[in-house]
């Protein structure tokens, strides 16, 4: 499984990778922190699309521009911008999305130092007319701006094939998923979770092959049947997730990770971008469309409703809710999903990772009682 | 006399006697919200920074949850409420107000025994993202319509798309309360409470601007208070005649050299929400150093954007304006009004009260405090605390950062 390791890498050390890209053809690499960064556009103008995850190292430098109460993703990425951790980017940009990084994107701009900054307003309603012509309008706008920054026509063919490119990688996960759901162990929930985290760093053109490689060389086409286990099935839900630790904690405390909805998981991969008719357009459609994320409104039960629906449809016998300190989107929309999962009964319990995972022995006893009492 | 009597004499004196007008307004509006069942009026959930305006003008009654917080928190019922909020679930780290208030809606709990019932909520973004994932929860609670106005961030300028949007919605909110109350919109009404919205914002910003007089005859504390009238029933004839009456009482402490601080001598300019449980223990603590807040970023923030309003056509020129309220502005421009004010008060200083609750207000505070040390050379102070939940305010520590930030100012 060479070519797993090579991806599961790339997750683990993503800034060694881009300097790589970087240093071979000058690659501009346009970093992003949310999925509504529409990566289509990116890959269109001949850029590779790099997610930030937050940082490794201790925070230092960003205390001086965000305080201790702000999300450490936010923190985090700030902290890698200014020591020069992310000095391979040629510039980043913003989607809509929270209050912190609305602020977040404003101390970038003012001491990043990259020389691309792009702040796409979307809007927050997702589900009224006008809001859709709004989108598909600041969607264009971005891609004015990155055209003309990057220097480069960025045509609505360069559009259509990155479509092609970022849907075939779409859907190679989606497969991926479905066939760790059906079969955990066929690829472990670390390196699943490893894997989608790669594809979303690497050029997508790579990315797109090494996943189509992967999933012959794993013969999902004849999955090997395996007799049930009995080990615990479990999802996970929540925004971001940068702990690759955490799924093997899991395993060894007996429970699978067999699905997520999280934003470095399932919401990356769901729904395609339609390949015909006008491509920013059809980038639009799919935000519109794909389930709503808590910094955006939309129906008011629809998450509440799709969290029961993921745990039924995928046998889970309880959700792990992962949310980062502070992340106020999250934290709100917690009381009402949990209700909805109490009233569907199944047990629920959350995880509040500040910087770091809390210590080991804690979140072991924590998961272990847990999974004993699903 | 005694020299007790001169005392309580100078104190009376520097009363501002139309609080009491003000305390009679709110009480009667609170009753009338309360009592709409019976009168038959719609109540309206409206975030302060939304467009009451159309609410007014459709007989609709607005209720402000948030100045329902700022309640809770002066009452110092904030603890328990919030409190009560995290065995909710809601986490501690979510903004006070929210929280305070969603506790208090099924227990009838805070200050007034909760707010009136709403037929509909109309939540406007362009205070916080906070307000959206609030409302979404009292929708989901009391189970009533949401109406949503979703004014995009100013980062570098309002696009044209924006505008389109913002007016769009201006027009859907304009159906939605006809819908919601089964009646037309009256244009000619509607036009009328513009021209009364307009004229209160003027007034209250030339309350406002009194403060620049040295001595300072009110101080931010003061217009927090005042504050609420041109959240609440902004676009009235009420509030256009209180403020009014507020401006030429501020006009003759200005002839009669009547100062709030007695010896004003430093100039203060305070930033983000106030302190509600604790805004007396502070405005005390600067005024024993000669110290006056004379302005603040937050009760101007209404006035802010009065200019850009045409009541002639409020429609679209009030859904621009909407828009560009000072904290739905980056930072860049969120200095050029904190500069603007700083000249304008003429201050020997800024305190900046680094708010838990508020991460919109507050992100961006170092750069700014930076920018304004920088660019201006006004020294600043940095408070740590939140504005109604007093477990995050600690007395000692703040004491000791302002008397040593007064120390400085004072060499
Ligand atoms: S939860 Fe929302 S804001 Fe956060 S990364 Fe996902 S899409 Fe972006
Ligand atoms: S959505 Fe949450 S985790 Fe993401 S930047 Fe905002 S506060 Fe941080
Ligand atoms: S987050 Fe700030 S602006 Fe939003 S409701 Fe709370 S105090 Fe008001």
């Amino acid at each position: 499984m060479q070519l797993l390791e090579k991806l599961c890498q790339i997750a683990e050390n993503p800034y060694a990778y881009a300097e790589k890209i970087k240093g071979d053809a000058r690659t501009p690499i346009i970093g992003y922190f949310c999925s509504y960064a529409p990566e289509e556009v990116i890959c269109a103008a001949g850029a590779v699309p790099f997610r930030i995850f937050g940082t490794r190292g201790d925070i230092s430098l960003a205390d001086a521009h965000l305080q201790s109460y702000c999300c450490s993703l936010a923190r985090g990425g700030l902290e890698d911008a200014l020591t020069g951790r992310l000095s391979f980017l040629d510039g980043t940009v913003f989607p809509h999305t929270c209050d912190s990084i609305q602020r977040l994107s404003d101390i970038w701009r003012l001491n990043g130092g990259f020389s691309f900054h792009s702040d796409i307003v979307l809007p927050v309603k997702l589900d009224t007319p006008s809001a859709r012509t709004y989108m598909t309008a600041v969607l264009r706008d971005f891609r004015d701006e990155l055209a003309a920054a990057l220097k480069v026509p960025l045509t609505d063919d360069d559009l259509t094939s990155a479509v092609r490119t970022v849907n075939q990688i779409r859907k190679h996960l989606g497969d991926l998923y479905a066939a760790h759901s059906k079969t955990p162990g066929i690829l472990s929930a670390k390196a699943l979770h490893q894997v989608i985290k790669a594809a979303m760093v690497m050029d997508r053109k790579e990315a797109a092959a090494d996943l189509a490689a992967l999933l012959e060389s794993l013969g999902l086409d004849n999955p090997p049947t395996v007799a049930d286990s009995g080990r615990k099935r479990v999802i996970l839900s929540g925004g971001i997730c940068n702990h690759p630790d955490l799924y093997s904690l899991m395993e060894v405390a007996g429970a699978d990770v067999v699905w997520d909805d999280l934003c470095t998981g399932t919401r990356y991969v769901e729904g395609l971008v339609g390949e015909t008719g006008d491509p920013i357009a059809a980038i639009a459609e799919r935000y519109m469309e794909r389930m709503v994320c808590p910094a955006k409104h939309s129906d008011n039960t629809a998450r509440g409703r799709n969290l029961v629906e993921l745990a039924r449809t995928h046998q889970a016998g309880g959700v792990i809710f992962l949310f980062l300190k502070f992340c106020d989107p999250h934290a709100f929309d917690y009381p009402y999903l949990k209700q909805f999962l109490d009233e569907a009964g199944i047990p629920s319990m959350v995880l509040e990772i500040e910087e770091r995972l809390p210590p080991e022995g804690q979140m072991k006893t924590r998961i272990e009682s847990f999974v004993e009492m699903i | 006399m005694t020299e007790q009597n001169i005392a309580d004499l100078e104190k009376e004196k520097r009363k501002i006697k139309s609080v009491a007008k003000m305390k009679e307004i709110m009480t009667t509006y609170y009753i009338e919200a309360k009592t709409a069942a019976e009168s038959g009026k719609k109540v309206a959930w409206i975030t302060s920074g939304g467009p009451v305006e159309f609410l007014i003008a459709m007989d609709v009654i607005p209720v402000y949850p948030e100045n329902h917080g700022a309640m809770i928190g002066a009452s110092k019922m904030g603890v328990d409420l919030c409190e009560k909020a995290e065995e909710m679930g809601y986490s501690r780290d979510l903004c006070s107000y929210a929280r305070a208030d969603i506790a208090a809606a099924p227990i009838n709990g805070g200050p007034i025994g909760g707010l009136p019932r709403p037929d509909f909520l109309v939540c406007c973004n362009n205070i916080c993202g906070t307000v959206l994932k609030w409302y979404e929860v009292m929708a989901r609670y009391f189970d009533v319509p949401l109406f949503i106005l979703d004014t995009p961030f100013i980062h570098k300028e309002f696009s044209p798309a924006a505008k389109k949007y913002v007016i769009d919605q201006t027009y859907e909110y304009i159906a939605f309360l006809e819908a919601q109350t089964g009646k037309k919109m009256d244009y000619d009404r509607m036009h009328e409470v513009s021209r009364l919205a307009v004229e209160g914002l003027r007034l209250w910003q030339a309350v406002l601007d009194t403060a620049a007089h040295k001595p300072a005859p009110m101080t931010a504390f003061d217009a927090f208070f005042h504050l609420a009238l041109i959240v609440t029933l902004r676009g009235t004839q009420t509030t256009v005649d209180y403020y009014r009456q507020l401006l030429a009482e501020m006009e003759q402490r200005i002839k009669d050299g009547i100062a709030m601080v007695p010896n004003e001598k430093y100039r203060l300019l305070w930033d983000n929400l106030p302190v509600w449980y604790r805004t007396k223990w502070l405005s005390e603590k600067f005024a024993s150093h000669d110290a006056c807040l004379v302005g603040d970023t937050y009760t101007s923030a209404w006035s802010g954007v009065m200019d850009l309003i045409d009541p002639d056509n409020f429609i679209e020129s009030g859904a621009v304006a909407y828009s560009s309220v000072y904290i739905n502005v980056s930072l860049d421009k969120m200095f050029d009004t904190l500069a603007a004010l700083i000249r304008k008060y003429d201050v020997d200083g800024l305190v900046m009260h680094s708010n838990r609750s508020c991460k919109p207000y507050s992100f961006g505070q170092y750069d700014l405090q930076k920018m304004v040390m920088e660019r201006l050379g006004i020294p600043t102070l940095m408070i740590e605390a939140d504005m109604v939940d007093a477990r995050s305010f600690s007395e000692s520590q703040i004491e000791t950062r302002i008397d040593a930030f007064m120390e400085k100012l004072k060499t």
